[in-house]
């Protein structure tokens, strides 16, 4: 009796989550991909994928998307790699910067992108105190339609300050994880702080690392609350695009086209993320 | 992925909310609900007064002397308000909404549904409070019975810093100028100063579709769709090609003028009444609010007109009407207007201690509607769900031609081609200042 409960134990304990992710993701997604698939009048077809390649906002939004994932993510993975050992290296007063760091984890992104617009709008925090200190005479447009880079550094540094934080706690999770042992005898061998982070620390957070990495990912692709604040209607993005078809064109089915092609996106991202820095059976047992 | 299922629980949870919030009685939201033989409460369902303040003013103060069945002010965007009376009317039966205060072309999409009562009576009823005759034979739509009574009004008018006035062209009156001024003075400015001080609503919130649709477009080419890309139509976009050299490159990023005005990033620019009545009650010594410029066409402008219709299925025809009565009472419309910033529609003296704002606001829309070239055209009607896309393809056409400087001629040939399939697609006939149709509207 006893061993049939503890049988059935666990798949009992797996209930609820099973419960819901499909009541709040496998259900979505299956409606997400019929409504992708199904023509406006009924009956399946490939209509909303072909409406979406051929929109005007199409080759702009893939453009911006990966090219903010390009600048983003491996810029918060050394931020976010650099604030955790410095708080790993409990220094006094480590907690406050942990604290600090993680304030903007609070904010949610739309929030986010207002503050940076009233950063670096014409009449913004930064022009001010650049005119205020005489650095120059007339504002600097930032957010202008035919200033790319301008636009793309303040959606950059918005996000960074953003999202940094997430990335940030799961290293510093899995920083301490690992075991002060290693540590010790590193020192017993005399290794500095640069070789004992390189060949010590580096290797075990890479489990770490890897949740980052596709975390952090995941959520680039679906970067565009800080980007519409910021840039309006000057870089669609992928989400963004998902999002307008949706809300603003009212069509559901090119607005789940786009759903699904980041879904495509998401799932081969993180295929990639688990076999280059996936651990290996060899390491594992170890 | 994630983004989109997440918003589409988001749905599913406001209407879990909703329905819920309908379900109950609720609290009443006027000063009603005393008496049993005032009837069921009902919900009062509107597209209308979406922001939490706008909502607040709603139920606090404009239904605030309000004496009849408990009512819910309920809003939401179009198509969730439009959703739930056509379903209520599918149906058949009693529903919860009792009363709906949409615009003329939300209306427009449910005529043929069938989900509105004739309120002639109501309407004769109030013959005494001067409703304009034009705009109860709109909410006609064509037939013999009133759909909707005419409950307010708003539209767009342009907004200038005191400070740019200096630098108009030489004989232009600002009361009364053509878009060709409008870019002489746009030039003169930018000459003048070295900054580019007009302003486009182009954010994603920004509602330049309208400005295209009920101003730009009519004022040059005298129509909209058969129109889109007639010769008045090249000559419209290459002159707002140039009006862009001398517009705030950062216009891409406002949702409403307001800001920009009030934070000297633009002098001059063109917008909805609502999102621009900040800058105008915050400084109203430092602006003028005027008439839009007139075309080669005339002085066209957008009316944008809200009705009040009662739903075959409303669970209290009479609290409606007692409702109805209610909101058309000049003093009920100066509360809206004060609270709301949207216009009366019936014969209203405006109180002499009106916000100075306001009563710019209040000169400005006399001024465009009284001047002589004056014409006026509604919000595009019967596009129902098709609205989004056909906004988005004359947004598009704004886009491509003055933000990424493609060939005029060839975008015009590709978004009327657009424009075309929403009409056949939609078997959406011509109105406005496109004439009649019998057939879907067709581009030229």
């Amino acid at each position: 009796m006893r061993a049939r409960t503890e049988q059935f134990l666990p798949f009992a304990l797996l209930l609820p989550s099973i419960g819901f992710l499909g009541l709040l993701i496998v259900i979505p997604m299956v409606q997400a991909l019929l409504l992708a698939v199904m023509a406006e009048g009924g009956g399946f077809s490939l209509e909303n994928f072909q409406r979406m390649f051929a929109d005007v906002n199409f080759s702009d939004a893939w453009r911006n998307t990966l090219l903010l994932l390009i600048l983003i993510v491996p810029l918060q993975i050394v931020l976010a790699l650099c604030m955790a050992l410095l708080i790993n290296s409990r220094f006094r007063g480590h907690g406050f910067f942990l604290y600090v760091y993680a304030i903007p984890l609070a904010i949610s992104d739309l929030a986010a992108g207002i503050l940076w617009l009233a950063v670096f709008t014409e009449r913004g925090y930064l022009n001010s105190t650049l005119q205020n200190a005489g650095v120059i005479s007339q504002p600097i447009l930032f957010l202008s339609f035919d200033n790319l880079g301008g636009i793309l550094t303040a959606i950059v540094i918005a996000e960074s300050w953003r999202a940094t934080a997430i990335v940030l706690i799961i290293l510093i999770a899995g920083l301490q994880l690992i075991p002060r042992d290693f540590f010790e005898a590193a020192d017993l061998f005399g290794a500095n702080r640069l070789r004992r982070t390189v060949h010590v620390v580096l290797p075990l957070l890479r489990p770490s690392l890897q949740s980052a990495l596709i975390i952090r990912t995941i959520f680039a692709f679906q970067t565009f609350a800080v980007v519409f604040a910021l840039a309006g209607r000057n870089m669609p993005v992928l989400a963004g695009e998902a999002y307008t078809w949706y809300a603003t064109n009212r069509n559901e089915h090119v607005a789940a086209a786009y759903a699904v092609l980041l879904l495509g996106l998401t799932i081969v991202a993180t295929v990639v993320y688990l076999r280059v820095l996936g651990l290996r059976e060899a390491e594992v047992q170890r | 992925m994630r983004g989109m299922s997440s918003r589409a629980f988001a749905l599913a949870a406001a209407a879990a909310i909703l329905v819920t919030a309908c379900s109950t009685t609720g609290t009443p939201s006027g000063g009603g609900g005393t008496g049993a033989d005032q009837g069921k409460p009902f919900v009062f369902a509107s597209t209308q007064f979406s922001p939490v303040t706008e909502q607040e003013n709603m139920r606090k103060k404009i239904l605030a002397a309000y004496q009849g069945a408990s009512v819910d002010f309920v809003t939401d965007q179009e198509p969730v308000i439009l959703n739930r009376i056509s379903a209520e009317a599918k149906a058949g039966g009693e529903g919860q909404i009792g009363l709906a205060g949409i615009e003329n072309g939300q209306f427009a999409a449910l005529v043929a549904a069938g989900a509105f009562d004739d309120i002639t009576k109501i309407a004769d009823k109030h013959k005494d409070k001067k409703i304009p005759q034009d705009m109860l034979t709109l909410g006609k739509f064509g037939g013999s019975a009133q759909i909707y009574i005419p409950w307010m009004q708003a539209t767009y008018f342009m907004v200038a810093n005191k400070q740019a006035l200096q630098y108009l062209p030489s004989g232009a009156d600002v009361n009364a100028l053509t878009y060709t001024q409008l870019i002489a003075w746009a030039k003169n400015i930018t000459d003048k100063t070295g900054q580019k001080k007009f302003g486009f609503p182009l954010g994603t919130d920004g509602l330049i579709h309208r400005l295209i649709q009920g101003y730009f477009y009519p004022s040059y080419t005298g129509g909209l769709v058969t129109t889109y890309k007639s010769g008045d139509a090249a000559t419209m976009w290459n002159d707002l090609k140039e009006l862009w050299k001398y517009s705030n490159p950062q216009s891409t990023t406002y949702a409403k003028l307001q800001e920009p005005l009030q934070s000297g990033d633009i002098w001059v620019g063109i917008d909805h009444v609502a999102r621009m009545i900040d800058v105008l009650k915050a400084k109203p010594d430092d602006f003028v609010a005027v008439p839009a410029p007139a075309g080669a066409k005339g002085r066209y402008y957008m009316s944008v007109v809200i009705g009040l219709g009662i739903p075959k299925a409303s669970p209290n025809k009479a609290g409606a009407e007692a409702l109805i009565d209610h909101l058309l009472k000049p003093e009920t419309q100066i509360i809206t207007l004060r609270e709301n910033s949207f216009f009366p529609v019936v014969d209203v003296k405006m109180p002499s201690d009106l916000n100075k704002g306001l009563q710019l606001e209040a000169d400005a829309v006399a001024k465009q509607a009284n001047s002589k070239d004056a014409k006026v055209v509604p919000l595009p009607v019967g596009l129902g769900a098709k609205g989004g896309e056909f906004n988005k393809a004359i947004t598009d056409t704004f886009v491509r031609i003055l933000v990424k400087n493609e060939s005029v001629q060839t975008v015009l040939d590709e978004q009327a081609a657009i424009i075309q399939k929403i009409m056949t697609d939609g078997n959406i006939k011509c109105w406005g200042p496109d004439g009649a149709s019998s057939g879907p509207c067709q581009v030229k």
